[in-house]
């Protein structure tokens, strides 16, 4: 347990082995994640918490670690020690729980440099509790301290607000030193990234470098990689199609052959298009977004980015922390919808929630939206993007007007600029590589084969007449899109490869590929608004789904 | 003899670039433990970055944290400017 962003989940990731996301930002972790580890040759449980400041029940994450602490017997409580002073009051707090407590003081190669000194003997005096110096990151004493394990005790003396923060400022006077600090950059430009003159400039130019640079890589993996690795793999299929001759097999594993040949995109079989779709066209996009985000979240700037955005997101209705949601949601929707636990209220969150799912378009169907836009130019994309922001933007807006409740002022903590730690970078993209293989793959393989099961039961067509006055006449699409509508359901980047087969215009292409970011959430991220949402609230964040899309559709199909 | 007059001032009116000393703190319990957490307490001293524009927060740094707040909140805190 500790306060926010002080490393708590790397250094559960150290003594479980396990593997949780964790970023230099607050509030990373919003649930309970619950792993093992050695302690003198038994297995014990080890929970990782939410960052709390105290225990007095405020907000639901001090409830949930209030609960937890019911069920632990030792608390280990982790401390960014460049802070010692206010993470001391949950220490003096825990400690009144009678529970035994260990302190690990985080983050203490940064001491030097910052010229904090700290008397760690006369600390554990004080408290009567061990203290270990730890640096989560790469693992020093972490070994010291779960030997420590066992010495922890508990001691209960009950104080008031007031006697606590007395306490806390006699235990600074006597342990910490602090010198000057040795700033490694000027901290005047550091300032220059949070100052709205400047900051607005750094903050665009990081962002359009970003976009740059995952275009950059993910088109070049495509390109240079992974589609020469697929050419050596169309012999293979080739054989199997001769081999399968026609029928049913062969439909659901090669697919439709266009022209005679068998087309990664167009044809439609699970071994054909089912992998090509995720590794050849999504996949160097996944790669490169969260490679990049890793980076923008390792670093620190995202609080920045938070900070100088909060005008313009509680305009929204929401308040600048609400942009980690957006983020995490242009790779995937689903950790987008729940990491928007950050912000405080159930209005925020239902905002929040309902504009990631209308008009944020995750990585994996940007990534076909290149592919399928790319060739018409900047123009095609542009129109695509600024569409959705407009809508993003205007929706926002209504919302904050319309919804009754409360959107809190901001108040958030804005942590220090970290060199991101290269090793847990790999790791967190690895983990989030493995979560996208494992859990898109299969879903992709679904919606290839629904398609092929609708197709030959004939539902499509059925489905697509009864649409067919509003696909046709509203929206200016051919009734054959139907089918990448119910597909979108499941998997949004299938759907959009769908639409390349029908010979769509540009205009056609561009409303098409807006109305399927809008329309609906694919279901793993139905999934997850239920779950937040709750019933009465998803129903109504759908139907403004399916109203607006129909609108701007509509609309699109008018003006372009 | 010169008296010095000695300025209660919200943290909103705080030039940026100046450091400050927290003398008072408005409002019930809620808000003072609520910003209590980052460690803003009647006595401790802040200095100011800056106030981000069109009613944006102000940001401010803390023993070596830097914290963003709502304006609301940092008309809430007052202050008397270092010399």
């Amino acid at each position: 347990m500790g306060n926010q962003n002080v490393g708590k989940s790397t250094f559960f990731s150290r003594i479980t082995g396990l593997n949780v996301v964790s970023s230099n930002y607050a509030g990373t972790t919003v649930e309970i994640k619950k792993g093992r580890m050695k302690l003198g040759g038994k297995s014990v449980e080890v929970i990782d918490v939410p960052g709390i400041y105290h225990l007095d029940a405020g907000s639901k994450a001090e409830e949930v670690a209030v609960d937890i602490l019911k069920e632990g017997d030792l608390v280990i409580n982790v401390i960014d020690v460049t802070n010692l002073e206010r993470n001391l009051y949950l220490t003096l707090q825990l400690m009144e729980k009678k529970i035994p407590v260990v302190l690990a003081l985080n983050f203490w190669n940064e001491t030097k440099r910052k010229g904090i000194e700290i008397d760690v003997k006369k600390l554990e005096e004080i408290l009567k509790v061990p203290v270990v110096p730890v640096v989560a990151t790469t693992g020093k004493g972490i070994k010291k301290l779960v030997s420590k394990l066992p010495k922890a005790k508990a001691h209960a003396r009950k104080r008031t607000d007031k006697e606590r923060w007395a306490k806390v400022g006699e235990i600074i006077d006597s342990v910490q030193k602090i010198g000057k600090e040795h700033y490694t950059i000027p901290e005047r430009l550091k300032d220059l990234s949070i100052k709205p003159v400047t900051g607005i400039p750094i903050a665009v130019l990081i962002m359009a470098f970003a976009f740059y640079i995952v275009r950059f890589i993910g088109e070049n993996l495509i390109g240079c990689v992974f589609e020469p690795l697929f050419n050596l793999y169309l012999p293979v299929l080739e054989r199997l199609s001769a081999y399968l001759g026609s029928g049913f097999v062969h439909d659901i594993l090669i697919g439709a052959l266009i022209e005679g040949e068998i087309n990664f995109v167009e044809s439609m079989g699970l071994l054909t298009t089912g992998l090509f779709v995720p590794i050849v066209m999504v996949l160097p996009y996944v790669f490169a977004f969260y490679l990049i985000l890793g980076f923008l979240e390792d670093s620190g700037y995202l609080p920045r980015l938070a900070t100088l955005m909060d005008n313009i997101m509680h305009k929204l209705g929401m308040h600048g922390l609400a942009i980690i949601p957006m983020l995490l949601g242009l790779g995937c929707n689903v950790p987008g919808a729940m990491s928007t636990r950050i912000l405080e209220t159930k209005r925020q969150r239902f905002i929040a929630i309902t504009l990631m799912a209308i008009a944020v378009p995750c990585m994996a169907q940007i990534a076909i939206v290149f592919g399928l836009l790319g060739e018409y130019g900047i123009n095609a994309l542009g129109i695509f993007f600024m569409t959705l922001f407009a809508v993003w933007f205007v929706l926002g807006l209504l919302l904050n007007r319309f919804i009754r409740g409360d959107s809190p002022e901001t108040f958030i903590e804005i942590p220090p600029y970290r060199i991101p730690y290269f090793k847990g970078l790999v790791k967190k993209l690895w983990m989030r590589m493995r979560s996208f293989l494992t859990e898109a793959i299969p879903f992709v393989f679904l919606g290839v084969l629904v398609v092929n099961v609708l197709y030959v039961l004939k539902i499509i067509d059925f489905i697509s007449n009864i649409t067919a006055p509003i696909v046709v006449n509203v929206l200016g699409l051919p009734k054959e899109a139907v089918a990448s509508l119910v597909v979108g359901f499941l998997r949004k980047d299938v759907a959009v490869g769908m639409l390349l087969p029908l010979g769509l215009t540009v205009k056609q292409l561009i409303i098409s590929s807006v109305v399927l970011t809008m329309y609906f959430p694919c279901i793993a991220t139905f999934v997850i608004l239920f779950k937040e949402l709750g019933l009465k609230d998803t129903v109504k964040s759908v139907g403004i789904m399916i109203a607006l899309t129909l609108l701007v559709g509509g609309l699109l199909n008018l003006i372009l | 003899m010169k008296k010095e007059i000695k300025m209660e001032i919200s943290l909103l009116e705080l030039q940026a670039g100046k450091e400050a000393k927290i003398v008072r703190l408005d409002d019930g319990c809620g808000f003072q433990k609520k910003i209590a957490t980052l460690n803003l307490r009647v006595g401790k001293t802040i200095k100011k970055i800056t106030t981000q524009p069109l009613a944006g927060p102000v940001v401010l740094e803390i023993d070596h944290t830097k914290v963003a707040l709502g304006r609301g909140m940092a008309m809430k805190i007052f202050v008397e400017e270092k010399k």
